[in-house]
C-alpha cells in the first residue's frame, strides 16, 4: 500500500501543509527552489517512508524542476528510497571491520530470524532488511542501525534481543 | 594549558558538552579574543605557522588552503565555509566523537575559520547516519543564535555569519570535496575539475573553503594559544595532536588523541591494548580503507604525515584497520574493492567498469576459480586504475591502495589461492571466511 494513501490530505494536494512549510524554509536561504532538491526528498521521505512517483512529480513541480531530473538525484543517493521500505530499516554494516569480525554469519542469522534476504521486506512489513557501508563505529564492530538507533558490538544473541524487543525498542544513542 | 585539546572536554562516558559547560571550560574565549583583537589576516598568519594541515585525509596545510580564497573586496558577494562531516571512509570514527561530546568545539573553531576567510555563510555536511550528532549541533546552532554567537554583528564585531546543518542522503562520494560542494547544491554528487578550485569557485560558483571536522576544531586552541604552542605538541616534524583509532582484532579498539608522531606501536600495544587473544597481526591499513598496508617492520614509525608517506602509504584519517592472522588478506581486499566499487559515482570509465572488474577478479580468487594470469589482470588494473590522472577524483586510485600493497606484502596469499584452488582461510572454524 502506497503510504500517501494513509494521509488524511485534500484530493490533489500530494504534498501536505508540514512538508510544504519544511521545505520552504530550505528554499528560504536557497538562490534557487530546484537546489533544495535533497533537502525536499528527505523531508517527503520522513512523512512517507519513501519517495513515490506521486510524490516526486509534485516535489518536481514544486521546485521548479523536471520530474526526470528529480528522478536522477533521487536515484543516485543510497537513501532515498523509491521503493516503499518496512516500519523500520535493518541498516547492517558490511564494510571492512564489520567483515573482519563476522559480519556474514550476522548477516546470514538475521536472514535466517526475519524469513528476507537483504533487500528485502518482511511480509508484515515490518523490517526492511540493507546493507550499509561502514556507520563509523568501527572500534565497536559488528554494527548495523534499525531506524535511528546504532547498536554496536553485536552477537546474535543481541542481535535476537533487539529484534525480539521490536519495534518499540529505543536506547538512546549507541547500545 | 592542555596539552591534549581536542578531547578535553570528552569523557569517558561521552556526555555531550552543552553551551554552559562548554563556557565553564574557557569555550568561546578564542572567540572573543580573535574577534577583539586579531584581524582575519592575523589569524591566517598564525594558522600558517601553525602549521597545521589537514585531517581529512590528505593532509594539505590549512592555513596554504585558506590563502588562496579572495579577500577584502576582490570578489564582492557571498563566501562559504564547510565542514566536511560525511566521515564515510571505512574504518574511521573520529569526528563522529568530536561532534557527539563536543560540538560548540566545532562551531567555535567554524566561526573563527569564517573569520579569518571572511566567509558569511557556513554549512556542516554532515551523513545522514548521525543523528545524534545531526541534533547536538543543531542545538548547539540555536544556542549560538539566541546568545549572539551567530548571526548578524556577532559580538559588536561587524561580523555577520549564518550556519545551517545539512544532512547528506548516502553515497561516499560526498565526502570528496568538489562532489560534496555539487551535492549541497541539489544534484547528483559528481566531483567537478579542478581547476578552478572551490576556494576560488566553489559553492554556487563563489569562493568556498571544505575543511574536515577535526581540522576545523583545532582552531580554536591555535588562535588562542598561539602557533608555537601548537607546534610544541608534536614529537616529530608535524604540529600539533590528531585523534588516533584502531579497530580489528585487538584487545581494546577506539578513539584516542595523542601528540602527531606517536609510534605507531605504542598506539597498537599502549592504547590498543595488542592483538586479541589467539590472534597475531599480519598488517594493517595505517589510516582507513583508501590507504596502503604496512606492516610488522613498520610498527616503530612514528605516526606523521611524512614518515608513512615515505613508508609507501598515507597517514590518511589516522585511524588503523588491524588485520590478524586469521583473516584472508585477499578476502579483505575484496572486501574494500567491493566498497569502493559500489560508491563509484559512476561518471568515468576506469572506475565505474574497472572496480567491478578488480572485484571479481577478486571473487574468481576466493572462489578457487582463480588462475595465475589473474595476478597480472590485477597488477595492470593497479597501473591504470591507481595512476593519479586516469581517473577524474581520487576515488579510484584510493581504491587501489589496500590492492597494491595485498599484492605486495601478501603475495604468497594471493598464489596459494590459486595454487589450493580455494581460500585457505575459509575452512577454519575461526576465519573470517570468504565473503
Ligand atoms: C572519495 C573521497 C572521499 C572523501 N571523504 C571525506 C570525508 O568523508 N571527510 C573528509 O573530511 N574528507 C573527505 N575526503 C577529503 C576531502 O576531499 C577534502 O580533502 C577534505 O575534506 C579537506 O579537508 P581538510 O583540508 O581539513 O583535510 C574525501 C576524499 C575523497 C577523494
Ligand atoms: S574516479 Fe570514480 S568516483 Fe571519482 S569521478 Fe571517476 S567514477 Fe566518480
Ligand atoms: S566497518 Fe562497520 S562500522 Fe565501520
Amino acid at each position: 500500500m502506497s503510504a500517501d494513501t494513509h494521509n488524511n490530505k485534500q484530493p490533489g494536494a500530494v504534498l501536505t501543509a508540514l512538508e510544504v512549510m519544511e521545505i520552504d524554509k530550505e528554499i528560504s536561504h536557497a538562490p534557487y527552489r530546484s537546489a533544495v532538491a535533497i533537502d525536499a526528498l528527505k523531508i517527503v521521505q520522513k512523512y512517507h517512508g519513501w519517495v513515490s512517483d506521486k510524490s516526486l512529480q509534485a516535489l518536481a513541480d514544486y521546485l521548479d524542476m523536471s520530474a526526470a531530473e528529480l528522478d536522477g538525484i533521487a536515484t543516485f543517493y543510497s537513501l532515498i528510497y523509491r521503493h516503499p521500505v518496512g516500519e523500520k530499516v535493518i541498516s547492517l554494516c558490511d564494510s571492512v571491520t564489520c567483515w573482519i569480525k563476522g559480519y556474514k554469519q550476522l548477516q546470514q542469522h538475521i536472514s535466517g530470524r526475519l524469513g528476507v534476504g537483504l533487500g528485502e521486506t518482511t511480509g508484515d512489513n515490518q523490517f526492511t532488511f540493507l546493507p550499509a557501508p561502514c556507520l563509523g563505529a568501527c572500534d565497536r564492530a559488528p554494527v548495523m542501525m534499525v531506524g535511528d538507533e546504532t547498536h554496536v558490538d553485536l552477537t546474535e544473541d543481541k542481535i535476537d534481543r533487539i529484534l525480539g524487543a521490536d519495534s518499540d525498542n529505543s536506547d538512546g544513542g549507541q547500545a | 594549558m592542555t596539552s591534549l585539546p581536542l578531547t578535553a572536554n570528552i569523557n569517558a562516558a561521552r556526555d555531550p558538552v552543552d553551551l554552559a559547560a562548554y563556557e565553564g571550560n574557557q569555550g568561546y574565549q578564542a572567540m572573543h579574543k580573535v574577534l577583539q583583537e586579531m584581524s582575519p589576516a592575523d589569524c591566517l598568519q598564525t594558522v600558517k605557522d601553525s602549521g597545521l594541515r589537514g585531517r581529512g585525509g590528505a593532509g594539505f596545510p590549512t592555513g596554504m588552503k585558506w590563502s588562496f580564497v579572495p579577500m577584502e573586496n576582490a570578489s564582492p558577494g557571498h563566501k562559504y565555509l564547510i565542514c566536511n562531516a560525511d566521515e564515510m571512509e571505512p574504518g574511521t570514527f573520529k569526528d563522529r566523537l568530536l561532534m557527539e561530546c563536543d560540538p560548540h568545539q566545532l562551531i567555535e573553531g567554524m566561526i573563527l575559520s569564517a573569520w579569518t576567510i571572511q566567509a558569511d555563510v557556513a554549512y556542516i555536511f554532515i551523513r545522514h547516519e548521525y543523528h545524534l550528532a545531526i541534533r547536538l549541533l543543531q542545538q548547539a546552532i540555536d544556542d549560538c543564535y539566541a546568545k549572539g554567537y551567530l548571526g548578524e554583528d556577532i559580538l559588536g564585531s561587524g561580523f555577520n555569519l549564518q550556519m545551517y546543518v545539512h544532512s547528506s542522503a548516502g553515497r561516499y562520494i560526498c565526502g570528496e570535496e568538489t562532489a560534496l560542494i555539487t551535492s549541497l547544491e541539489g544534484k547528483r554528487a559528481n566531483p567537478r575539475a579542478k581547476p578552478p578550485f572551490p576556494q576560488i569557485s566553489g559553492l554556487w560558483g563563489r569562493p568556498t573553503i571544505v575543511n574536515n571536522v577535526e581540522t576545523l576544531c583545532n582552531i580554536p586552541h591555535i588562535l588562542r594559544h598561539g602557533a608555537d604552542w601548537f607546534n610544541s605538541l608534536g614529537l616529530g616534524a608535524d604540529s600539533g595532536t590528531k585523534l588516533f583509532g584502531v579497530s580489528g582484532r585487538v584487545k581494546n579498539p577506539g578513539c584516542w588523541e595523542l601528540p602527531m608522531g606517536t609510534p605507531i606501536r605504542e598506539l597498537l600495544e599502549e592504547h590498543a591494548g595488542g592483538m586479541e587473544d589467539g590472534y597475531q597481526l599480519r598488517g594493517f591499513l595505517p589510516g582507513g580503507a583508501s590507504t596502503d598496508f604496512l606492516v610488522e617492520e613498520h610498527l616503530d614509525l612514528p605516526m606523521d604525515y611524512d614518515v608513512i608517506g615515505k613508508a609507501g602509504s598515507r597517514l590518511g584519517t589516522g585511524t588503523m584497520i588491524i588485520l590478524d592472522d586469521k583473516t584472508c588478506p585477499v578476502g579483505m581486499v575484496k572486501n574494500l574493492i567491493d566498497f569502493f566499487a559500489q560508491e563509484s559515482c559512476g561518471f568515468c570509465t576506469p572506475c565505474r567498469d574497472g572496480l567491478p572488474w578488480s572485484g571479481q577478479v577478486l571473487d574468481d580468487l576466493e572462489s578457487g576459480n582463480g588462475m595465475n594470469a589473474d595476478l597480472a589482470t590485477l597488477e595492470q588494473q593497479v597501473k591504470f586504475i591507481g595512476a593519479i590522472g586516469n581517473t577524474h577524483c581520487a576515488l579510484a586510485p584510493g581504491a587501489m591502495e589496500p590492492l597494491s600493497s595485498a599484492m605486495k606484502y601478501f603475495a604468497d596469499d594471493f598464489q596459494r589461492h590459486i595454487d589450493a584452488k580455494a581460500c585457505p582461510y575459509c575452512d577454519a572454524d575461526t576465519a573470517t571466511g570468504g565473503n
